[in-house]
């Protein structure tokens, strides 16, 4: 029998409309766990680096993690993973809401899609009963329209759909998979399962998921939802609002957003607007909020609340995640009034709220500096609000300008020429980041930024604070109920840390030091996303309920795995290092390790250099970003290092880097 | 007809479906106290606690399952609370043959909710931390109506009139035989 997992995968092929329930491997879910660790395997197993993203052979795998559908609090997250067509390494988006444990519930751990679909089509999954079905009728369809048709159609409310809007029926580079409350939208995965052909799928489930040992398991969950309770009463005092508490920064809750609107640098991430927020705004942001929103909602088994309902009135409601409010709101410089009615749009057409308000402003940057021409927009009105809506019309219907702007701002600015280079100022990887420019480096946030494969700082940070606490009191506070550290070590250098002075940044945290916390923060994120598990609960707050001294014992109970800290920190390392190991095999090396130029006005080269080396050591990948021979075979992988050596990626003699034929 | 005062203890859940979020814990925790072994494995399937859910409509409504029924109702109607319209079987709590909830997804049993006996309180209202469901206890003075046998005699009469009193003789024989 199987503990957490069902053992099932569903194959599907859209070329050939074959449906396979293929059993898994349960020594495969001790080495990789499952979630994002198995995804990788299969990914890294099945395809090859010559594999385009929009390639009948590139695969779309929708995997729940390993604890989802157990009774773990905030444990269902889908990991959804492809080559992406916006920067061909491994996307691996994430979504929590329903859909992961209804899956589950109905028998499977992953659906896997390949091949295409000569027709758009849905995919039903009821228990044992799995069909491809015609959508010619949801074709255009609003994704979270299409989700409600279904509902109708099937006469079931409670089935979960996850589906595409216009965007990635028509291949935005960004465009996002949404599901209720919640979506999957970095690195354009909408766009592959548009290529698939594949309009939604809808899920629905009525069997067990087993656990052992139960007792130990259920009481596991108890002194969880305990912690999250005292966590809840006692919000950690010295640091701002969103830092204080759990879950994602609660903006549907909280209303006083000056922070995100004056540090943040808005528009095509240009322009910070130091005094923004005044009496006057907050009013009527207040006003806006309340009188759009009906209630706050959470996902699956989990008291949260990260999410509200929204209905703005003459319009269909939908739900939001808390920093959508502000991208699109910002991005216009306007109100919220506007950023509510935008994102009511941007959700049914199922774009990534991070990057479609940024390709808006920058395609409107280009155009005031004359590298794109009013002939380029013909009709666009004059307001910033009426261009907003009249970009985001013509980037998900792909026409004229649009088609250009919905390969996201660094393909545009490539098929656009003429110094455009320049206003694609934002991206690590080709992907747009949070619009946040700074002044001093931080060598945390450098390597993170730097290293990070998941293309957003929000899943990579976490667990330690962003900045020094002022007093020694406040430190000794702090680390007094620090139970979360993997190492006692960690205390000290909070306790070290200062604001200005020999422990001050950029050289303290020490080279050392912000490779230990980084390295942390990141294997938090790894566990996360193969258990299921949101980061909100976990890897992104401070001091939360899940952490490495007790997510071996959730495994332990829940999957039947004998497991400890150093297995569980190992068995991350494997699938992270595996995930490299893909995006290695794609060409990706140390010259891609950057983040924008601009993003820190301090910056120190010799420093950074220093940084990369020494965490590059640390985590066993060569100077140029490589995994090596030895760290391979220490975590099992030479099935890597063969491939890195037939490929001359690595030699077979020394681990030094040699000149890559595949690279592009 | 004779009557009898006494204390009886109520147990009840107080469900405010203002506050609920639709989180579904109460499914999770009901349907893993009251898996063979205990907490060995849970379904929303089988809870006794299910919450209607259509976030668009903003329709939140925890119901707990009761008894079990033969028939469905002969007429359904249609409330409408603050602007919303609610199917009168959303807040029902019978296991009926109208629909699949509150019965075994395999057997097709009926289930109904315990209150989790042995516990301290119902696991759902434990589990619910956003308080849509609290837990009350309350003693009730309660008037017990001792049945005479001239009721006795009232109601079997209207089922004699009803169905003849052969039948009703059948079903009594019957009765008595298994009850034997």
């Amino acid at each position: 029998m199987r503990y957490a997992e069902t053992g099932i995968n569903l194959e599907i092929d859209l070329t050939r409309g074959n449906i396979e329930k293929v059993a898994t491997d349960p020594r495969d879910t001790e080495l990789y766990l499952g979630g994002l660790g198995t995804n990788t395997k299969i990914m890294w197993d099945r395809v090859p680096p010559e594999t385009e993203p929009f390639s009948p052979d590139n695969l779309l795998i929708f995997g729940t993690g390993l604890l989802c559908g157990t009774p773990a609090t905030g444990c269902n997250r889908t990991i959804v993973s492809t080559i992406s067509p916006q920067t061909e390494l491994m996307a691996f988006s994430m979504m929590g809401g329903f859909w992961a444990p209804e899956l589950k519930y109905a028998g499977y751990d992953k659906i896997i899609l390949s091949g295409k679909s000569p027709e758009l089509v849905y995919l039903f999954v009821h228990d044992d009963k799995v069909e491809i079905r015609d959508a010619a009728h949801l074709k255009g369809k609003g994704a979270i329209e299409t989700a409600e048709l279904l509902k109708q159609e099937l006469n079931d409310p409670k089935i979960q759909v996850a589906a595409i809007g216009m965007a990635g029926e028509n291949r935005v580079f960004y465009a996002s998979i949404e599901q209720g409350r919640s979506s999957a939208s970095r690195g354009g995965i909408g766009a592959v399962m548009g290529d698939k052909g594949v309009k939604a799928i809808v899920v629905r489930g009525t069997k067990d998921i087993n656990v052992a040992p139960p007792a130990e398991y259920i009481e596991l969950c108890g002194e969880g939802l305990d912690y999250i309770k005292h966590r809840e009463g006692n919000p950690i005092p010295g640091v701002m609002p969103i830092l204080a508490g759990l879950g994602s920064p609660q903006g549907m809750k909280v209303h006083d957003e000056k922070w995100h609107t004056e540090n943040f640098m808005w528009g095509n991430s240009r322009e910070r607007k130091r005094d923004y927020w005044n009496e006057k705004i907050e009013k009527e942001w207040t006003e806006t909020l309340e009188n759009a929103r009906t209630r706050l909602v959470s996902c699956f088994n989990c008291p949260m609340e990260c999410g509200a309902t929204i209905s703005m009135p003459g319009l269909p409601t939908y739900m939001m995640k808390c920093f959508t409010k502000l991208t699109y709101t910002m991005g216009a410089f306007s109100d919220l009034d506007f950023g509510l009615r935008i994102a009511q749009k941007a959700t049914e057409y199922g774009v990534d709220g991070f990057s479609c308000p940024q390709v808006m402003a920058f395609a409107l940057e280009l155009l005031e500096n004359d590298i794109l021409t009013a002939a380029d927009f013909p009709e666009m009105p004059e307001d910033s609000e009426g261009r907003f809506f009249y970009l985001l019309d013509k980037i998900v219907r792909r026409e004229g300008i649009g088609d250009i702007l919905a390969d996201g701002t660094h393909w545009a600015a490539k098929k656009i020429g003429n110094g455009a280079d320049a206003y694609a100022h934002n991206n690590i990887k080709k992907t747009e980041q949070l619009p946040l420019k700074l002044s001093m480096l931080n060598p945390v946030y450098f390597l993170m930024y730097a290293t990070g494969e998941k293309m957003n700082i929000t899943q990579i940070e976490g667990q330690f604070p962003q900045a020094p606490f002022a007093t020694k009191e406040e430190r000794e506070a702090f680390v007094s109920d620090w139970i979360q550290v993997p190492d006692e070590k960690f205390k000290q250098i909070l306790l070290d840390w200062e604001f200005r002075g020999d422990n001050a940044n950029p050289y303290y945290p020490t080279v050392e030091m912000s490779c230990d916390i980084v390295d942390w923060q990141e294997t938090m994120h790894y566990i996360d996303d193969a258990l299921g598990q949101c980061a909100g609960l976990s890897s992104f707050p401070l001091k939360p309920p899940y952490h490495i001294h007790n997510y071996p014992k959730f495994i332990s109970a829940g999957a039947g795995i004998e497991m400890d800290q150093a297995k569980l920190t190992q068995a991350a390392k494997r699938y992270r290092t595996l995930v490299r190991a893909v995006n290695i095999s794609r060409g990706m090396r140390r010259k891609d390790e950057k983040p924008p130029a601009n993003h820190w006005k301090k910056r120190f080269p010799e420093l950074e250099e220093q940084l990369l080396d020494a965490y590059y050591k640390l985590k066993g990948w060569n100077n140029d970003g490589i995994p090596t021979k030895e760290s391979l075979h220490e975590l099992g992988l030479d099935y890597v290092s063969d491939v890195f050596i037939e490929r001359g990626i690595l030699s077979d003699v020394e681990d030094a880097s040699v000149e890559n034929k595949v690279e592009a | 007809m004779t009557t009898n005062k006494k204390i009886k203890t109520i147990k009840s859940i107080k469900i405010d479906i203002d506050k609920c979020n639709g989180c579904r814990a109460c499914e999770v925790i009901c349907s893993a106290f009251h898996a063979m072994p205990k907490y060995s494995s849970n379904n929303p399937a089988r809870s006794r606690i299910r919450v209607t859910r259509e976030p668009i409509r903003d329709v939140y409504v925890p119901v707990y399952a009761g008894d079990y029924v033969v028939a469905e109702c002969a007429g359904r109607d249609k409330y409408i609370i603050d602007g919303k319209e609610y199917d009168e079987c959303t807040f029902c709590r019978a296991s009926c043959p109208s629909r699949d909830l509150f019965k075994e997804p395999d057997s097709g049993l009926p289930l109904k909710c315990d209150m989790c006996e042995g516990e301290d309180e119902p696991l759902c209202v434990k589990w619910c931390m956003v308080d849509a469901l609290t837990y009350e206890e309350r003693e009730e003075e309660i008037i017990e109506e001792e049945v005479t046998p001239g009721e006795v005699e009232t109601g079997l009469e209207a089922l004699v009139n009803k169905h003849g009193i052969d039948k009703v003789a059948d079903i009594v024989a019957q009765i008595s035989k298994s009850k034997g």
